[in-house]
């Protein structure tokens, strides 16, 4: 590939070459994860997301978690490219490393993680140079039950329900219609299930092979992975092709 | 005072293992006009006697809103004060603005405690001549700070500094047990009975002090003239049980507040012959 992902820095090998010097900024994602869909229930928040990483229309990888616990008070979820989520969790990492050494009884809660990534979505928008990722951030604390997103170019809002990618458009609206306040942990997992279950049906990149998190007052759990029942014993699967001249 | 070899640089020790230069600029806080603050469970009041240099100019500001949860009372340099201020407020705008979140008060001043310690260390700096008093609210509750020049920094359930600040201190001594339990207008009264302690028989009034509140649902802001002069009226008033309806609040106040001021002033009320204006 002619293009490099190297963060932008000054004494980059690339600057060696002149004035025909390679691009050292994302102009494409390469391994990307699809969607992530969130929604609030009675507790906390639930997330879901298959542990698929495709490299364009290959699934190359099937075992990558896409969703991780920051701190104490959050989830990430993340869809995009996935070595910039890896560098996302290194910078709250870092983040969370500096909040616990204080050692103050203060700690760094969902809503100013999620503005967090948005100064830092929004800043490397700003010199072109973006971190390819849609991300989700759910937590709880003190009582307090938040849930956001925020995308490439560092737009960012709050709801009840989120999703990220092709969730937005097949995910959204079975939430729009079916969620309510005060779902039960069953109901929304119920819920997430449905959406999944879509998805995994009409998104290319989607694999039957899913986590769902949840966060609560208590803590973050992260399911082990698992499948949805699918059924693809419709009739007009059975000599698709029929009536089609030409085709196989 | 205390003049010897030791003292010219702030990097010199003392053979007794003292800097005489941060403590000359503890010095200059303690030469500066006093600064009262107290703090209730809900609420942190800061109170400060203002007194101009002459009839012809204004007073110096003394009391600075850091941010809608934060504020501070400064005794010593003024200007020194009013520098620091700038760095706290351009701290927690900073945070504000990266985590859409309140900086938590303990957390900024640990930042201006170590702040002061650079200048304790560096020969080409001198100590920042200035005490404050840090009131703020956030998630763990109410707190007061006293941030010294020489980079320490003691929490406080209440604190006095600059001069005859011992008076209003001592006064504090006495009431403190109660503070964490008592009703907004109550702090605001101790505060400026414990401000009229430092002024040694002079009367007090609203234009020779300014008192600041910070509370749940209450941003930092400080009282306005009237009615810090209503307040006083309230209280100097011996035996007159009178307190909350007297003062025509322009925050609202709850029903249950005014009825627990009631009680408490007729506590209090047998208390004033008792208090002392004996310095």
């Amino acid at each position: 590939m002619a293009t490099t992902m190297v963060k932008e820095n000054n004494a980059g090998p690339a600057q060696l070459l002149g004035p025909e010097s390679a691009s050292e900024r994302t102009l494409y994602p390469y391994v990307t994860g699809t969607s992530v869909v969130a929604l609030k229930y009675k507790d906390g928040i639930l997330m879901a997301a298959d542990m698929a990483a495709s490299y364009g229309s290959t699934l190359r990888y099937k075992s990558v978690e896409r969703m991780k616990s920051i701190g104490k008070h959050s989830l990430l979820g993340a869809s995009g490219e996935i070595s910039d989520f890896q560098e996302i969790l290194r910078y709250l990492d870092e983040l969370i490393l500096y909040d616990n050494m204080w050692d103050d009884g203060n700690s760094l809660g969902p809503k100013e993680v999620h503005s967090y990534l948005t100064r830092v979505m929004y800043n490397r928008r700003n010199k072109f140079n973006p971190l390819w990722n849609s991300l989700v951030l759910g937590g709880v604390k003190n009582g307090q039950k938040y849930l956001g997103m925020v995308s490439m170019i560092g737009v960012n809002f709050e709801d009840n329900h989120v999703a990220t990618g092709f969730g937005n458009h097949l995910a959204r609206p079975i939430l729009r219609d079916e969620w309510h306040e005060n779902l039960s942990f069953e109901d929304g997992v119920k819920l997430l299930e449905k959406c999944m279950r879509v998805l995994l049906y009409r998104d290319r990149s989607a694999i039957n092979k899913l986590q769902i998190a949840k966060i609560t007052e208590e803590g973050v759990t992260i399911s082990q992975p698992y499948a949805l029942k699918t059924f693809w014993g419709f009739s007009a699967f059975q000599n698709p092709t029929v009536g089609a001249e030409g085709s196989w | 005072m205390f003049r010897n070899q030791y003292d010219t640089d702030v990097t010199t020790w003392s053979p007794a293992g003292r800097l005489f230069q941060v403590e000359y600029a503890m010095e200059a806080v303690k030469q500066g006009s006093a600064a009262i603050g107290l703090r209730s469970k809900t609420h942190v009041v800061l109170a400060c006697v203002n007194k101009a240099n002459s009839e012809l100019s204004s007073h110096q500001k003394k009391i600075f809103k850091v941010d809608d949860h934060i504020g501070v009372a400064i005794a010593g340099l003024t200007a020194d004060g009013r520098v620091l201020s700038r760095y706290m407020r351009s701290e927690c705008i900073n945070y504000s603005f990266t985590y859409e979140s309140p900086l938590p008060v303990g957390r900024l001043v640990v930042q201006l405690a170590d702040k002061a310690q650079v200048c304790t260390q560096r020969s080409w700096k001198r100590p920042y001549g200035v005490g404050l008093l840090v009131a703020g609210l956030d998630e763990s509750g109410a707190h007061l700070y006293y941030n010294c020049p020489s980079g320490n920094y003691f929490e406080y359930q209440a604190f006095a500094i600059g001069s005859r600040s011992q008076a209003a201190k001592t006064y504090l001594e006495r009431r403190f047990a109660n503070f964490a339990d008592s009703s907004r207008d109550d702090l605001i009264k101790d505060a400026l009975i414990a401000v009229r302690e430092t002024l040694q028989g002079e009367t007090l009034k609203s234009s020779i002090c300014t008192v600041a509140v910070v509370g749940v649902g209450e941003a930092f802001h400080v009282l306005d003239q009237d009615t810090v002069q209503q307040l006083i009226d309230a209280f100097e008033i011996v035996g007159e049980p009178e307190g909350p309806a007297a003062e025509p609040e322009p925050e609202p106040e709850p029903d249950a507040a005014a009825e627990e001021g009631t009680t408490a002033d007729q506590g209090a009320a047998p208390d004033q012959g008792v208090a002392p204006m004996d310095i």
